[in-house]
């Protein structure tokens, strides 16, 4: 059943009994062409386009849990394309574009906002910096706009510019940058996907890998073997327990990063903020709650829950550049497993293991990602070679001295 | 998380800084004949388990000791904490005895 203004009409006058499940809940065939392992954001999308735009259909999702009870679940929606490196800033765009026609695309409201997004700078080098970036996007498509310090003033008066040690001196927007529903994402592409004929097997962990010499003809599941020609693992935070599974280390660490919701308040926030001097960012949610976090935890963490120091330095941060916030109270916050990647950039790109593909290392900016991280999976499975926008994301970029280290940080999962 | 450490007692795990993997302390041999993978390895590559965990812990905000502390990743809960300096006078002695068995030069 597609959406429409005469659908929803039509189902209110018939007293709404006439919705459908919108994917089914097949049992696993024996043989499929591709299987997904992973069925959060980007499992759902990499099954998505390669039904839609690569037309392989015999595909099967296989997820652990139910749909989208990873990462998809756990995050602050933010959508962005503020890249610099050339490795990183053409995907990130493919992805803006991706979002930009995403509910016309799967016929789903994702509840895609371009409210804009503005990285605040408090001294001249910072300043520098962004300018730098700004002209990044720019060559790469992207939009981006440098605001001084009343530009700032004009966008969000509410700030604290004249705080002692961190003095607002402006900030780089990204007006095409803001939010998404993200488990409106999972649900659309879910549907988007089963509509295409791809299985969505639910409640279903892979234990293992059939290997034999070399190459991988399907996975072990708690609902018994399934075979493949190609197997898609697609699991980020779990990424290194699965791929242990097939004899991998990978150049990954997992951490926790924490989230907070404040309780719903009439709407303050023009778009998204991040402070550039602390690690604080934040937005506000259509039902009114601020929604807002900062830095990960720092140590490997599979618990998804975090550690009370964060929470403190989070909330500094939050007082720091925007004090009024310090009169709402907290409702929840939760913490999500990622993969921290040795260089905080993500991977896509096919193993040493026949017919093995893996995706994961997206520390936290995965969510983003979501479509252009689909596609480009999609794309390497299908065509047997990296989409041009994602060909740096190889797992042996480290071997070769390669890395796309956007923060400059090192070989240092917990600095990214 | 509260680390109790081997000679301060109990303290906030606020006042450390973690490294990471407590492999680290094993650095590879720099004049082996396959030192640049093993030091790819060494530098890149992480076991990263779901469970038990021996890492890296600097108490920056104390006494300056590196610790190796024994966490469970999925529970927070710390079994062990050893002092690094042991532990790692101890991987020190023991290769130089290999070496020695194995004629080696000093």
């Amino acid at each position: 059943m597609r959406y429409s203004a005469l659908s929803i009409l039509s189902q209110a006058l018939s007293g709404n009994t006439g919705w459908k499940p919108v994917w089914r809940e097949p049992d696993p065939k024996e043989h499929y062409d591709v299987i997904v392992v992973g069925g959060g954001g980007h499992g759902l999308s990499t099954a998505y386009y390669l039904a839609k735009e690569f037309g392989v259909t015999k595909v099967a999702v296989v997820e652990k849990g139910w749909l989208g009870s990873g990462n998809i679940g756990r995050n602050t929606t933010i959508i962005r394309s503020n890249y610099l490196l050339p490795g990183n800033e053409p995907f990130y765009e493919l992805s803006m574009k991706l979002w930009e026609g995403l509910e016309q695309d799967f016929n789903y409201n994702a509840m895609v906002s371009q409210r804009g997004i503005v990285n605040l700078f408090h001294s001249d080098s910072q300043r520098d910096a962004y300018a730098r970036r700004g002209n990044a996007m720019v060559m790469a498509g992207a939009d981006a706009e440098l605001l001084d310090e009343d530009g700032v003033r004009r966008l969000c008066p509410f700030l604290d510019f004249d705080n002692a040690r961190f003095p607002i001196r402006g900030g780089l927007v990204q007006k095409r940058g803001g939010t998404a529903r993200h488990d409106a994402v999972a649900w659309g592409y879910a549907r988007g996907a089963d509509s295409r004929g791809v299985d969505i097997i639910q409640n279903c962990e892979v234990t293992g890998f059939d290997i034999k010499n070399g190459v991988c003809k399907g996975v072990v599941t708690s609902k018994g073997r399934i075979k493949a020609d190609k197997v898609a693992v697609c699991v980020a935070g779990s990424s290194s327990r699965v791929m242990a599974a097939a004899g991998m280390r990978l150049p990954i660490e997992s951490h926790v990063l924490q989230a907070f919701v404040s309780e719903g308040l009439k709407p303050v926030l023009p778009g998204v903020i991040t402070f550039g001097a602390g690690h604080f960012y934040i937005s506000q949610s259509d039902k009114g709650g601020l929604v807002f976090g900062g830095d990960i935890d720092g140590y490997n963490t599979y618990a998804q829950r975090g550690n009370l120091p964060v929470v403190e330095d989070v909330c500094e941060g939050g007082m720091a550049v925007m004090p009024m916030i310090g009169r709402a109270r907290l409702l929840r916050m939760w913490g999500g497993v990622m993969d921290m990647s040795m260089d905080g950039s993500p991977f896509i790109d096919k193993t040493d293991i026949n017919g093995l593909y893996f995706n994961g290392g997206w520390c936290y900016g995965g969510f983003k990602a979501t479509p252009a991280s689909g596609y480009c999976y999609a794309h390497l499975i299908a065509r047997g070679e990296p989409h041009p926008v994602a060909t740096e994301f190889r797992l042996d970029r480290f071997r070769r001295g390669h890395i796309i280290d956007e923060k400059g940080a090192g070989a240092q999962p917990n600095l990214h | 998380m509260i680390i109790d450490h081997p000679l301060l007692g109990p303290r906030d795990a606020a006042e450390f800084v973690i490294l990471g993997d407590a492999s680290l302390i094993n650095r590879p041999d720099p004049e082996a004949a396959d030192a640049e993978e093993r030091f790819y390895e060494y530098v890149y590559l992480r076991d990263n388990p779901a469970g038990l965990h021996r890492e890296l812990w600097y108490h920056e905000q104390g006494d300056r000791s590196w610790l190796v502390v024994t966490r469970n990743t999925l529970t927070h809960e710390i079994a062990k904490v050893e002092l690094a300096r042991g532990i790692a006078v101890n991987l020190a002695s023991a290769s130089k005895k290999k070496a020695g068995r194995k004629g080696g030069s000093a």
